[in-house]
């Protein structure tokens, strides 16, 4: 995955008599469609899917409440992951991660709550310190990911598979003999099925939240602008004078801290902490922010993408259940669109450097 | 940055026209037993367009890097307007008004014109929305218009991307952030490197608008007509020393030549 970045390649060193302003401007123009459909081919995907999966499943199914409801809330997982997963992604790196640290910190949650129930805890209280262990839990190995790359000058692909493996496939099945935890406070069940204003689950609404603050932090602020500047040039940045390797470490502690807030939502979810939960959900949150326009090179990517690409992911697994096709095809499905974007946003670059 | 206060040079040490902006005396760096500078003198003044030639291995970029506070000299001081100044890091250097473009130019392309500019310095709102770096884009976009006026070139608009733009475009970027932080000195490492041949005439013009505000300019470059045109004088290095300060109106591009290879100095060239 060797490319120059463009800063490098002397584009427009070709003069033609038009002059290089006039070049520039020449060529800023179809360059700019081709950046815009880059941007926006992804809604017209998500509108094609919504029509032939409606007209495809029985009795129009999609078009239903019900069925807004079920995608919206299964949405949710992915959402919180693919949050953190952009910011990861714009940097130029990856959390393979996510998904294990989001069973993780559910179940190490539940099974805190558990104990203090049993020792009679107030319920309230137990719902409150269940939340801060999730989330800080996750903070926390998101840092030791972050300290990890920065500090070792690891690859952020070796550092969070081997996350993802010693948390999922090792610590997780360990707590609480591998059981699901189903002794939970009750406002965590009604955390997962509260309805407001009978359209918005309280989850999709912590997402939608989420997703709101964490765009206009990517959007609005320094810290975004510094997330963007690492993964565009990383050199440079260093020379503007970022503290690059703090930087990072917030990164991926942000990461990590929505993959502890999306186990608390998968758990309210299913109103139990399950070893199971969050397995594979890394290559779905990766998959959407791709779908959405980010590039794995860094440097570019939007939250909007990132919200669009979340509902293609989920209107695919949903919908496919609607028109009867088995959950292997799911898979094989995800599988192909994650590739198919990856290529895409490379015949992109490619179309853009020329 | 250490800036001590004593240690005034006197102005009778200066040379040409007043107390130089920056003074190199003595430098030296070695690099294991490789002695790449060996007590070098350098004297650059307000308004200067300076250049800095010498063949591979001649030790420019180890003085540029001592210069830009990426290295560490083993001797010798830096005075910056008469002051002894050490660097431990770029971000020093850059503090203290030695501002360096490299030759990759250190642009995101990813990022707005703008967004390059005040990469690092972000002006933020007033109001509590500045305690969560929210940014003043609005501030940022119109005096970035200004900084880039002074360099002659146009960009466009300040919200295209920089990886959009021309070669010669990106170096007026490039300059024009680092003559908009109110620099001293500007250090150019082979700024037309990769450049065609209108763009260089850009990139001339640029050193030109630089050095008229009196930021003096050290352009370090294997291009030597071009510095002949630009530069008042030029510093040869050859074998980590200065062998000579030419002034470029009394010597021809090919007496040059003859002192980046040591046949000025009657050494034999194989030497180099």
């Amino acid at each position: 995955m060797v490319r120059l970045p463009s800063a490098l390649t002397p584009a427009g060193t070709v003069t033609n008599g038009s002059g290089p302003e006039g070049e520039a401007t020449e060529r800023a123009a179809w360059l700019n469609a081709v950046d815009r459909f880059g941007d926006y081919w992804m809604l017209g995907v998500f509108a094609i899917m919504v029509l032939v999966f409606g007209l495809l499943s029985p009795s129009h199914d999609l078009f239903t409440r019900a069925s807004w409801l079920n995608i919206s809330q299964y949405a949710v997982e992915f959402l919180l992951l693919a949050i953190g997963q952009t910011f990861v992604i714009i940097t130029g790196g990856i959390d393979l991660s996510d998904g294990a640290v989001l069973g993780f910190t559910g179940m190490v949650s539940g099974v805190v709550m558990q104990s203090l129930l049993s020792a009679h805890a107030n319920v309230t209280l137990t719902t409150v310190l269940g939340f801060a262990t999730a989330l800080l839990l996750g903070a926390a190995i998101g840092f030791v990911n972050g300290y990890l790359i920065t500090r070792l000058k690891l690859p952020p692909f070796i550092v969070t598979l081997g996350s993802l493996t010693a948390i999922g496939a090792g610590a997780t099945p360990l707590i609480n003999g591998g059981n699901e935890v189903i002794n939970l406070p009750s406002q965590i069940g009604t955390i997962g099925q509260t309805l407001i204003g009978g359209w918005i689950y309280v989850t999709v609404l912590v997402a939608a939240l989420s997703c709101v603050v964490m765009g206009l932090i990517l959007h609005r602020t320094r810290f975004g602008l510094r997330t963007y500047a690492i993964g565009s040039n990383g050199m440079g940045a260093r020379r503007a004078g970022i503290s690059v390797d703090n930087h990072l470490v917030r990164v991926y502690t942000i990461s990590g801290l929505l993959a502890g807030l999306a186990g608390m939502m998968v758990m309210a979810n299913f109103t139990d902490a399950s070893p199971l939960a969050g397995q594979n959900d890394e290559l779905n949150a990766i998959a959407a922010v791709v779908i959405g326009g980010a590039s794995l090179f860094g440097g570019r990517g939007h939250m909007l993408g990132t919200v669009v690409g979340t509902f293609i992911i989920a209107l695919l697994v949903t919908g496919l259940v609607l028109v009867g096709v088995s959950g292997s095809w799911q898979e094989v499905a995800t599988g192909v669109i994650v590739v198919a974007a990856v290529a895409g946003d490379q015949v992109r670059l490619r179309l853009a450097e020329r | 940055m250490s800036v001590t206060t004593d240690g005034v040079v006197p102005e009778s040490a200066a040379a040409g026209t007043g107390a130089p902006v920056i003074a190199v005396r003595g430098i030296a760096k070695h690099f294991g037993s490789i002695q790449a500078l060996r007590s070098v003198d350098l004297d650059i003044h307000k308004g200067e367009v300076v250049g800095l030639i010498g063949d591979n291995g001649a030790g420019k970029s180890t003085l540029v890097n001592i210069l830009s506070g990426a290295l560490q000299p083993n001797a010798g001081t830096i005075l910056l307007d008469g002051r002894p100044v050490t660097f431990a890091s770029s971000l020093e250097a850059r503090r203290a008004g030695i501002e360096t473009v490299y030759q990759d130019l250190s642009l995101a392309p990813d990022l707005s014109v703008w967004e390059n500019i005040f990469l690092g310095r972000e002006k933020t709102v007033k109001g509590p929305l500045r305690f969560v770096g929210w940014l003043d884009r609005r501030a940022m976009a119109r005096e970035s218009e200004i900084d880039l006026e002074r360099t002659h070139i146009r960009i466009g608009s300040v919200n295209s991307l920089a990886g959009r733009l021309s070669g010669g475009q990106r170096q007026a970027i490039a300059v024009g952030r680092a003559v908009s932080w109110g620099s001293r000195v500007l250090l150019m490492d082979e700024p037309t490197a990769a450049l065609g041949v209108e763009q260089q005439e850009q990139v001339g013009q640029l050193v030109r608008s630089v050095s008229s505000h009196g930021v003096p300019v050290l352009l370090i470059t294997h291009n030597l007509p071009q510095v002949h045109k630009l530069a008042e004088r030029v510093a040869v290095l050859f074998h980590g020393r200065i062998v000579a300060d030419l002034r470029c109106s009394e010597v021809t591009v090919d007496d040059m030549v003859s002192w980046i290879t040591g046949a000025a100095l009657g050494t034999q060239r194989h030497d180099v």
